[in-house]
């Protein structure tokens, strides 16, 4: 037990009265990675799982490796593709000459795409995670609260949901906004009303509309210009769509994640895997996923029955909004935020639903966004509350009726 | 002497009505995309709530209570169509970017909230002096979010160029979000954090307690 005693030792010195005690923020942090904390509660209720806070979201941020690995061997698969298509040499930016050290550009080549993926993926993930970090640890030290792993998770959704092509500085600046604007001004994890991923995502979005939105930025290739499938839906409908190349896009394409798009968000099957150990580990909710999903079936078919003449968009199918854009991300890493989503198991339900019906009316309704998990999500975080507050009256009520109460 | 300088410059800072009294921020998210344009709908706006200060304290003692509001509210009314109407006739470009919000004024929440709460009870000097001041601290928060919405969302302020944008061959990339409203409630919300944190005294006593992440001793019954 050198490690502990290590620890121990240098317990006094940021301890209150210690030469360090603004820092004893950190030690916290690196003391909790390694033991679990030693003190415990002595009075009822007792904790029944070893499982705290740190792991549960360290799960998570595992959870979130599948779609992170995947969605990097797609960044260079579809960059590659493009390279290989418009006859060039390389990316074309500061990336290639490293690119080059390691790799070429044979789409067909696994490690060519993981590496391309990777050159432009881990980047981002640093600056986010830096940069994050240090506001994270700003915090804790001024505010007096523990460092939260929650931020691991953060990080890693935050960079899984940008456009490959994003510059660092934006990554920086949205992350920035998401942690002290969407948390840390709060109170911190577990105060925050809104999710900070997609709050630092939404920033972005408002504020560099040409990087985060558009035709330009889905593939990490520059002078590269494609629409993604959903915009093609927004413009003439499900029949249309095709892959950057021009081929037919397959629905088994789109679920196994051969497109375009934000990092993370490609691959149904690599964010479903990552579902199973969420669900397996109890860490998200199944209430909240299956109500995304259902309320995302309904409102889809609603609208197919419905029918137009002058909206085309109006004919995908659920099963196809299930596959395209960061739906089935969003149910999965960012509806079932266990801060920002809604407490009680009824509420759970109407969160979920709330937000899959207002992700279909976006995506077809709304001509300005062909996307519309985002909105939806943050959306519905702001009635968590005022859901969770009625269910609970609910109840109430019924159990006076009953003469419980 | 001191009393009238603490009316005059105590609302620029001390007690501001945007940052202090959270009031009039409607005006401030709607009209601060451009300097220029703030510039005017403050000299509006400080005109407005001194002459209306003046105007209410001259005839207070005559006012009967009952029907104060309405007294109030016509000569309210009557300012802002003289000012609107002096806008258009010399200022026609700018005149038309404010808009609506030269009229609003009517219900801006500081000319009601300065008449009611200073006019009616002081002298009419004074009370000028207070709408003085009262308008410049709320032109001193709106210039400070126009200059920062104009200079980050255009580049420019008052029109030119500060930092060159990537569409005339600079390397600025302008924020968009700066220009729409919320960007506004974000820097009211920074000026206000910001100005909190030097004067302890204007932070409001917390409704209730936040719990801290609970450690072991404090689960302990």
């Amino acid at each position: 037990m050198g490690l502990r005693r290590v620890l121990d030792d240098m317990e006094p010195h940021f301890a209150k009265g210690g030469k360090y005690q603004a820092f004893y923020a950190l030690y916290e942090a690196v003391d909790t990675i390694f033991y679990s904390p030693s003190r415990v509660s002595r009075a009822e209720p007792h904790v029944r799982d070893g499982i705290d806070l740190k792991r549960v979201m360290i799960t998570v941020w595992l959870a979130a490796w599948i779609p992170m690995f995947y969605g990097m061997y797609n960044l260079g698969f579809q960059a590659n593709t493009a390279i290989a298509a418009m006859g060039l040499e390389g990316g074309g930016d500061w990336h290639e000459p490293i690119i080059a050290l390691l790799a070429g550009h044979n789409p067909a080549s696994l490690w060519d795409n993981l590496v391309y993926g990777a050159v432009y993926f881990i980047p981002i993930y640093a600056v986010v995670f830096v940069v994050g970090g240090f506001w994270e640890v700003l915090f804790a030290i001024k505010r007096g609260h523990e460092i939260n792993e929650g931020f691991f998770v953060t990080s890693i959704l935050f960079a899984l949901i940008v456009p490959p092509d994003i510059p660092l500085w934006q990554a920086a600046l949205g992350i920035s906004f998401g942690i002290v604007i969407g948390k840390e001004v709060f109170g911190g994890t577990g105060k925050n009303f809104l999710n900070p991923a997609l709050t630092g995502r939404a920033f972005l979005y408002f504020a560099y509309a040409p990087n985060m939105s558009g035709d330009a930025v889905w593939t990490a290739v520059d002078g590269f210009s494609g629409a993604t499938a959903l915009s093609q839906i927004a413009s003439a409908g499900l029949p249309a769509i095709h892959l950057t190349s021009g081929s037919e896009l397959t629905w088994i394409e789109a679920f196994l994640g051969q497109m375009q798009g934000s990092i993370g968000e490609t691959s149904t099957l690599a964010i479903l895997l990552g579902a199973v150990i969420l669900l397996v580990t109890r860490i998200a909710s199944w209430r909240i996923m299956l109500g995304v999903f259902l309320g995302m079936c309904a409102m889809a078919t609603l609208l197919n029955q419905v029918g137009s003449d002058s909206n085309p968009a109006f004919a995908t199918p659920w099963y196809w909004h299930f596959v395209l854009g960061g739906f089935a991300f969003g149910m999965v890493y960012m509806a079932t935020d266990p801060v920002s989503a809604s407490m009680t198991n009824t509420g759970k339900w109407i969160f979920g639903a709330m937000i899959g019906v207002m992700t279909v009316i976006i995506r077809v309704i709304n001509p300005a966004y062909p996307e519309g998990i985002m909105l939806a999500i943050l959306f519905a975080n702001l009635f968590a509350p005022l859901i969770d507050y009625y269910v609970v009256k609910a109840n109430i009520a019924r159990r006076r009726a009953r003469g419980v109460i | 002497m001191s009393s009238k300088r603490k009316v005059l410059l105590s609302p620029i800072f001390e007690n501001n009505p945007i940052a202090l009294q959270i009031l009039g921020v409607c005006s401030a998210l709607a009209v601060t995309t451009q300097l220029s344009v703030t510039l005017v709908m403050c000299v509006a706006l400080t005109t407005v709530v001194a002459f209306s200060n003046f105007f209410i304290s001259l005839i207070r003692h005559h006012m009967p209570s009952s029907i104060r509001i309405i007294v109030q509210m016509t000569i309210i009314a009557s300012l802002v169509i003289a000012v609107d109407q002096t806008l258009q006739a010399f200022a026609y470009e700018i005149s038309k970017s404010l808009s609506v919000f030269v009229g609003l004024i009517i219900t801006n929440c500081i000319v009601m909230g300065r008449a009611e709460a200073f006019a009616m009870k002081n002298p009419p000097a004074i009370s000028f002096l207070d709408g003085i001041g009262n308008g410049l601290g709320y032109s001193v928060v709106l210039i400070t979010v126009a200059s920062l919405r104009e200079l980050f969302g255009s580049g420019s302020l008052l029109g030119y160029e500060i930092l060159p944008l990537i569409e005339n061959g600079g390397w600025y990339q302008a924020n968009g979000l700066m220009l729409l409203s919320p960007s506004a409630f974000f820097i009211i919300g920074f000026l206000i954090w910001g100005l909190r944190s030097v004067k302890k005294n204007q932070v409001e006593a917390k409704e209730y307690r936040m719990a801290p992440n609970s450690s072991g001793e404090e689960s302990v019954a």
